[in-house]
């Protein structure tokens, strides 16, 4: 092997990724700076100068023509820079809704910040994979860090056993994930996505195994039937919040490298069956448990289930307008649930923790805070996909797709689970506007305030919601992505 | 074939030889004034009598957890150490001396971390 020219493409290499590189060092710089001055007051606020940096610098990308980095171990550019895009935008809401709800329940510490730009290096990493192994790295990194922040308020015996919960599933599912790239790997001799197909030969068995075992990987990932036991407690025991961080941006992951996978490695039609058949069962599943949850956290986590079956029919078209109306479905499901999310945190406020916060305890808050309530009739019809909001945009792009490849029966089931979790959607605006306070929970004598850093994220949010809904130029981005062919642009 | 492996078989030798000469060499060698206290199974350890299903420290698995991650660097050094002639003869050891040293870097800032929170002090 030549090595003379092994750092020859380093510099280069390092710029095109410079969002990535500075994300993992300002997180060692917290973590540095946090041995120091424990939980010292900047420290959100250089999380969020890095988030905010990365999401300027990858937007500016998005337009620019899609390439490889490190060897072909990641993409950058295109339909990697709009992922990443996500991703940083997620970090940068959550870092300034989280920060002073976490100084509110007396855990704001300088780890929580580091561990974010951490699993944001994770999500970057697996979100543009080009191969095998760079998708297993990104993976753990972001689990780990999850894991940790999903036990943030260790104190709390419930956010011990989500945390715990997760882990052990999460490892589980990493054990698949594993063993299917192992299998992979055999049967092709390669790590590379793009190099996958032509390599098979007389091994299909042992690549089809492969495949399936990387699904399930994914599949528990992004929360979909059947691996999504672990959702509901972990998105009720975990910080609120970062919930709304670890539902949208490790899905967006999680869904681009899958898409990668679909789009590269098995660009024939022989996994539209297996992926239509999850989304049918994650769709319905989802949404019909949904419909039984009191607790509004629990609620959010099976509508997130759903969600994920939504995109998944995306998927199931196996053609590039599905694959775009799926990237295009995840920036909308981001600014819709961490909305959500973030309007719940903010509400917590009343005394109620998070995790037990009930619909409830609830009632009557629509005449008390206006503006969160409103907003949250934004992200209730958004996420129940009516016009004129990003949501209904986003049910079109995925649905749509999936009728063109004759996958209607899915797209008939898709809609018909949508009018279901109308009821609710929707049941939260009756409690929140149309019912009286309730007595035992003491709601008339709310005293907090809420922050104007995070009523202004949760402004943002709504904005964004109808800007996606009314201007159509999101959708030809993300098209833009599978014009011409992907794999011409490789070496 | 087997040949090869010759080496390793003289080292795996001389490995049993020298732990038994050690352990031999310091009893007969070192003094030998035994006590309670120095005769107990896990001397300077717990104490062993009573339940074992006591609460004890979680630093324990601190320690544990430190060692594994500078464990793991020295093995990533090896392969480092042993290849670095040949990139020496390619004319690129600056740089993966450099990339080394990031990787060292990256696990000091650990230790940093974990001296200043306290994760090596036993109280």
């Amino acid at each position: 092997m030549d090595l003379t020219q092994s750092f020859s493409s380093l510099g280069a290499d390092i710029i095109v990724s410079a969002p990535l590189v500075l994300t993992m060092v300002m997180g060692l710089v917290i973590v540095v700076l946090d041995a120091f001055r424990r939980n010292h007051v900047a420290t959100p606020w250089i999380a969020a100068l890095t988030l905010a940096f990365g999401l300027v610098m990858e937007i500016t990308r998005i337009g620019a023509a899609s390439g490889t980095a490190y060897y072909d171990l990641l993409r950058v550019g295109g339909m990697a820079a709009y992922v990443n895009a996500l991703i940083f935008g997620s970090g940068l809401l959550t870092v300034i809704l989280a920060r002073p709800y976490l100084e509110s329940i007396g855990h704001h510490i300088g780890e929580v910040y580091a561990l974010i730009l951490f699993a944001s290096t994770g999500m970057i990493v697996l979100g543009t994979a080009n191969s095998l192994i760079t998708i297993f790295v990104g993976f753990e990194t972001m689990s780990i860090c999850l894991y940790i922040l999903t036990g943030l308020v260790r104190t709390n015996q419930g956010a011990t056993e989500s945390a715990l919960k997760y882990f052990l599933l999460g490892a589980f599912a990493t054990g698949f994930l594993l063993y299917g790239i192992a299998l992979m790997y055999g049967a092709t001799g390669t790590m590379y996505l793009h190099e996958m197909q032509s390599a098979v030969g007389d091994h299909q068995t042992m690549f089809r195994s492969g495949v399936g075992l990387l699904l399930v990987g994914f599949l528990f990932k992004v929360s979909a039937v059947p691996f999504h036991m672990w959702t509901p407690d972990v998105y009720q025991g975990a910080p609120t919040p970062l919930v709304g961080y670890m539902s949208t941006a490790s899905k967006s992951a999680a869904f681009a490298s899958l898409i990668l996978v679909l789009y590269l490695a098995l660009p024939s039609t022989q996994w539209i069956g297996v992926v239509a058949v999850i989304a049918l069962l994650t769709m319905v599943i989802g949404n019909v448990i949904a419909l039984a949850q009191t607790n509004v956290k629990r609620m959010l986590a099976y509508s997130s289930i759903a969600h994920a079956g939504y995109i998944l029919v995306g998927l199931a078209a196996g053609s590039p307008e599905g694959y775009s109306g799926a990237l295009f479905y995840l920036l909308v499901y981001t600014v819709m649930n961490i909305g959500a999310f973030g309007v719940i945190a903010l509400l917590e406020w009343d005394g109620t923790q998070g995790s037990e916060q009930s619909l409830d305890s609830l009632s009557g808050i629509g005449y008390k805070k206006p503006l969160l309530a409103w907003s949250m009739v934004f992200f209730m019809f958004g996420l129940a996909g009516f016009p004129p909001l990003g949501g209904f945009i986003g049910k079109v792009a995925v649905f749509g797709p999936a009728i063109h490849s004759g996958l209607t029966w899915l797209a008939i089931v898709g809609v018909l689970t949508s009018a279901v979790s109308a009821y609710y959607y929707l049941r939260v605006l009756v409690v929140f506007f149309m019912k009286e306070s309730n007595p035992d929970v003491a709601t008339d004598n709310i005293t907090f305030s809420v922050p104007g850093m995070s009523a202004a994220v949760i402004v943002l949010c709504v904005i964004m919601l109808i800007v996606l809904g009314i201007v159509p130029t999101f959708l030809d981005v993300t098209a833009s992505f599978f014009d011409g062919n992907m794999l011409a642009t490789l070496p | 074939m087997l040949a090869e492996y010759g080496p390793f078989f003289i080292q795996l030798g001389l490995a049993i030889v020298l732990a038994f000469a050690f352990l031999k060499g310091a009893a007969l060698l070192g003094p030998s004034r035994p006590n309670r206290i120095k005769q107990m199974p896990y001397e300077s350890g717990m104490d062993p009598i009573g339940t074992a299903r006591t609460r004890y420290s979680v630093k324990f698995y601190l320690v544990a957890m430190i060692f594994i991650v500078f464990d793991v660097e020295v093995v990533f050094l090896y392969p480092w150490a042993a290849s670095f002639e040949r990139f020496l003869d390619a004319g690129v050891g600056l740089e993966v001396l450099g990339v080394v040293t990031i990787f060292v870097i990256i696990l000091a800032v650990g230790l940093v971390y974990d001296i200043k929170k306290g994760g090596l002090e036993f109280d």
